[in-house]
């Protein structure tokens, strides 16, 4: 029995969205979709006209469609923002060269310049390379780590004004997760902002258009706009810890779809008592990039790989920052502890 | 006896690399007393086409939630999800929204 679209009840309805629980035809959801992410936008006046946007692309469905969608409304609502596309090369074979293709190909389809920076040419190393160093268990720190500062990188090379990314409302509500079940209390009080404050030298300002745009929507827009995007799984991603936090929150939206906003309301609402303590952000001293320790992390597992003592940027060695920065030979005992690696 | 039906299945999103990469398949069911429902389908899919890991596609006697189901390109939540009753021709399609990002 089809069901009519319950907006222009003249057509058959394509999807029941999960945020409304509304059923809507494809064109009806078109415009919906595109109108919340401007409300979005709008109201957290994410951008200013004449500003240069970077659009941090991976060629995954949640980028694809931040691309498109970015494209579709500078033009219907004339943000006046330049457009470009932001790829990071981590040097994945197999993956990260197939998903590249796809980005090239947005670049043409959507005619937006794109400017592809990579693992290699930043830091010496690619994620091949890496993981033969470090095994399987801890390379998704090196690569989070990196991919983060590859993206203010090659932003600032291209001087864009913000950087947005694709992050969308399960991925928040999964984050928050993450933060609660790790303690990590200066992270889930950051982690629902909608953009990040510029932070001074080094860190360009990010946001998240599709904060509240849920998973399922992205998903079937990029399907009935025939979108092209990538969808294989990293040949390396064991994130075990997230996996689980995804299936729980998967499995909760399936009892109650609304879990999903519940859990970002939940987490943008909290309050820290005071007296918490919290992190001070301040410099790296060796790279200039925000750090709340003497040396950003990316400089140490950098340091680590190139010492061949690949576990110094994995857990907690921040007595040791003063030596690497004076450069002063580890202890026996220090380097022991740092080569071994658990398979 | 309800006659034999044919369906185009599609995998995408990633789920298709539980069925050997294959994104499209044409499959026929087997003749049966009473019509196809999308509960059969997704016991018979288990039981003929997965061949490792069916955990990552079936859940209890449903999808595996963050699988998307659409029946003749509609959402299958319009549609009556597990009680669907299956059309000779119907094209049902999976995406994994679990892939990538």
């Amino acid at each position: 029995m089809p069901v009519q679209c319950s907006s222009c009840t003249k057509k058959r309805a394509v999807l029941k969205r999960p945020k409304t629980g509304h059923s809507l035809c494809k064109d009806c959801f078109f415009w919906a979709f595109e109108e919340e992410v401007h409300q979005t936008i709008v109201s957290a006046r994410l951008f200013n006209r004449g500003e240069t946007v970077g659009i941090g692309a991976s060629g995954g469905k949640d980028s694809t469609v931040l691309a498109h969608v970015l494209k579709v409304l500078n033009e219907r609502y004339d943000y006046g923002l330049k457009l470009l596309l932001l790829s990071v090369d981590e040097g994945i074979t197999g993956y990260r060269d197939d998903s590249l293709e796809t980005v090239k190909r947005n670049q043409q389809q959507y005619e937006l310049p794109l400017k592809i920076v990579s693992y290699e040419e930043l830091y010496g190393w690619t994620m091949d390379a890496i993981v033969k160093q470090v095994g399987l268990k801890n390379n998704c720190t090196f690569c989070g780590v990196f991919r983060r500062q590859a993206l203010d990188r090659g932003a600032m090379m291209l001087k864009v004004d913000k950087i947005c990314t694709g992050h969308n409302a399960d991925d928040v509500a999964e984050t928050v997760l993450m933060n609660v079940l790790r303690g990590d209390i200066a992270r889930l009080r950051r982690c629902t902002a909608i953009s990040t404050a510029s932070e001074g030298e080094g860190a360009i300002p990010r946001c998240k258009p599709l904060k509240y745009t849920y998973e399922k929507e992205i998903v079937l827009y990029a399907y009935f706009k025939k979108l092209d995007y990538f969808s294989t799984e990293c040949i390396y991603s064991p994130n075990a810890y997230r996996g689980h936090a995804r299936t729980f929150l998967k499995d909760l939206e399936s009892v109650r779809p609304s879990a999903i906003v519940d859990v970002i309301h939940s987490g943008e609402t909290l309050s820290v008592k005071e007296g918490v303590k919290m992190p001070v952000q301040g410099t790296c001293s060796r790279c200039g990039y925000i750090s709340s320790q003497a040396l950003c992390k990316s400089c140490v597992l950098l340091e680590g790989l190139n010492r061949g003592l690949p576990r110094l940027g994995i857990g907690k060695h921040h007595r040791l920052h003063g030596k690497i920065l004076a450069q002063q030979p580890l202890t026996q005992q220090e380097e022991r502890k740092l080569k071994a690696i658990d398979f | 006896m309800a006659a034999p039906i044919a369906l185009h299945l599609e995998f995408g999103g990633g789920a298709e690399l539980l069925f050997d990469g294959v994104k499209n398949h044409h499959v026929t069911l087997p003749s049966q007393s009473e019509p196809w429902d999308m509960r059969q389908l997704l016991a018979w899919i288990r039981g003929n086409m997965l061949k490792e890991r069916p955990e990552l596609f079936v859940q209890g006697e449903s999808v595996r939630p963050g699988i998307l189901v659409l029946i003749n390109d509609a959402d299958w939540e319009l549609m009556g999800e597990l009680e669907y009753q299956l059309q000779d021709q119907d094209n049902i399609i999976f995406i994994s929204t679990l892939h990538g990002g």
